[in-house]
């Protein structure tokens, strides 16, 4: 038998999940000068993950690395196998018999729980429910949020959150030409919304904000930017953090909050108010979240170092809508290890250990159901890169196996009736949704429904 | 929309930025690289990783350091992509001490 990874004997990988990650494995794995195999299951059937179904609408140009992606899936030895699921449709085992190699790129799909009383009123919602259904995505098509409330509160301060205070603040005729779904744009032309409230644990210096999406909050057409100049005083510490020339994000950050601080509101329909050191300890209503207790915190500690600690002193603000955007938690597949506290499948350089950290042969783990969901997209091409890596020096030792390639699994998801998507199947689902989004000038308009985007294989 | 590499990345080139680039529009030659703004996606990831603060984006590019949007332009046009890491230049340590960071 030729040595593996050479063209008598090809490596077969599977990469399930299709986001950055994946295609940044799937890219490193077909350019690495050994003849590779890369299948690409994804359970829907559409490809990209969060660049489709989490990147702002209003934000299209971060959507382009879409472009960048088509490419990859379209060169030769790559294959997608959409609205496949592992541990639905095809298990981990399964995969291990046909492929030399798995790679999760699965992501983090689920929100971390805040842990406080009142957490799931209704009303309370996690912000990955609220843009994900924004996006079209089809397992929140059906989600509902009661936009008749006039005050949101937004725990988090991070790009999510920045990204949820556009969606609200801004009126429907700045999103009508985005590729923002239908029934999303319908549901916000009736919104109440004036207030919308954004908590931080921290200070203005450790807001997570990139530079741009800051001002850009500051530059809304519809919504005035408050911050009350109290919560621009900084600790000592936080002058330290500030004032350390490295760290010229953070001080940029105040900067332009003080200019928030020093603008007065000039009476637009809506108004976005910043809030720091302060954590949501309840949410309380009868029937419904009516409103949110804060508790004020302190910095305790060295520059860089500095944690929020709770202190007696609380306040009420009333709301009728929460939006949790506190991070994101990998969810578990049967058949691979899994570490519920840091929500990620446990690895090594790569490679996926079992409780005891043993390596089991054959799988491994890239992108932020890796390292946690930390960084943005890009961030996830260093880090599937180096996952390769490791699994191309592995090559010599993975296990050998009876069938290996692609065709076992197309047989076995025949024969139980799994309709997979292909690169070119894809294709023709993408140029519907961007003709259909022609008439109202959308770059696309999405299908929201697994089924829609199917019976679009079914005809021509 | 514009995001640039700037002065101080000559004599450092840490290339940390291109470790988070979605699109690989980071070019570069001996000296320091240089983007392609006909491919970047404006997403600032690089902005906080340059250990020298050489890169910026749009209004806040220094008023001495706007002659590099048309180098950047005309650079990053004929030279390689840098997509990987690289070791920095030999006195880049020091030279980041002497900038101050």
């Amino acid at each position: 038998m030729e040595a593996l990874g050479t063209p008598p004997n090809p490596l077969h990988v599977a990469v399930v999940g299709s986001g950055p990650s994946g295609f940044y494995a799937a890219e490193a794995l077909l350019k690495s000068g050994l003849a590779v195999r890369v299948d690409m299951i994804e359970r829907l059937p559409a490809p990209y993950g969060l660049v489709r179904y989490g990147v702002a609408p209003d934000h299209p140009k971060l959507k382009e690395p879409i472009l960048l992606y088509s490419a990859i899936a379209r060169l030769p030895h790559f294959s997608l196998l959409g609205n496949v699921a592992v541990g639905r449709d095809v298990s981990v085992e399964e995969l291990r018999a046909h492929y030399h190699a798995v790679v999760f790129t699965c992501g983090a799909q689920t929100d971390r729980q805040l842990g406080i009383p009142g957490e799931n009123l209704s009303g309370s919602h996690t912000a990955t429910e609220f843009v994900a259904w924004y996006n079209g995505h089809p397992d929140y098509r059906d989600h509902s949020f009661d936009l008749s409330q006039e005050v949101v509160v937004i725990v988090g301060q991070g790009n999510v959150a920045a990204d949820l205070c556009r969606i609200l603040a801004k009126s429907v005729d700045e999103l009508t030409t985005t590729d923002i779904a239908r029934h999303a744009l319908d549901a916000l032309a009736g919104s109440k919304v004036r207030e919308i409230h954004v908590i931080g644990r921290r200070g203005p210096a450790q807001a997570k904000f990139t530079n741009k999406e800051l001002k850009e909050l500051g530059e809304l057409a519809n919504c005035d930017a408050i911050v009350d100049p109290r919560d621009l005083e900084l600790d000592a510490a936080s002058r330290a953090e500030i004032e350390a020339k490295a760290n010229f994000v953070a001080a940029k950050n105040v900067e332009i909050l003080r200019q928030f601080a020093a603008q007065a509101a000039s009476g637009k329909p809506r108004r976005l108010f910043f809030h720091f050191l302060k954590s949501p300890t309840a949410l309380a209503g009868t029937d419904r979240v009516e409103h949110v207790v804060l508790a004020r915190n302190r910095l305790d500690g060295e520059p860089f170092k500095q944690v929020a600690r709770e202190t007696a002193e609380t306040e009420m603000l009333r709301c009728g809508l929460v939006f949790r955007s506190i991070g994101y938690s990998g969810v578990p597949i049967p058949g691979v290890p899994f570490d519920p506290r840091r929500g990620v499948f446990p690895t090594q350089d790569g490679r996926i250990v079992d409780g005891a950290g043993a390596v089991m042969p054959g799988l491994y783990a890239a992108g932020w159901i890796k390292r946690g969901p930390t960084g943005i997209i890009g961030t996830n091409r260093a880090d599937s890169v180096s996952t390769v890596k490791t699994l191309l020096a592995d090559v010599v030792q993975l296990p050998p196996i009876k069938e290996p390639g692609p065709d076992g699994l197309r047989r076995l998801l025949s024969a139980r009736g799994v309709r997979t998507v292909s690169v070119e199947d894809w294709m023709k689902i993408d140029a519907l949704e961007v003709a259909r989004g022609q008439p109202a000038g959308k770059p696309r308009e999405k299908f929201t429904r697994v089924a829609e985007m199917l019976q679009c294989l079914n005809v021509g | 929309m514009t995001t640039i590499v700037t002065d101080n990345c000559q004599g450092c080139r840490f290339t940390d930025c291109v470790t988070v680039c979605p699109v690989a529009c980071f070019h570069g030659d001996d000296k320091m690289l240089y983007i392609d703004n006909n491919v970047c996606i404006q997403c600032s990831a690089c902005i906080p990783l340059c250990p020298v603060h050489a890169i910026y984006a749009d209004d806040d590019i220094p008023e001495d350091q706007q002659h590099w949007i048309q180098t950047n332009a005309e650079r990053s046009q004929a030279l390689p992509v840098i997509g990987d890491k690289q070791e920095p230049l030999a006195g880049a340590e020091e030279r980041k001490a002497a900038l101050g960071y």
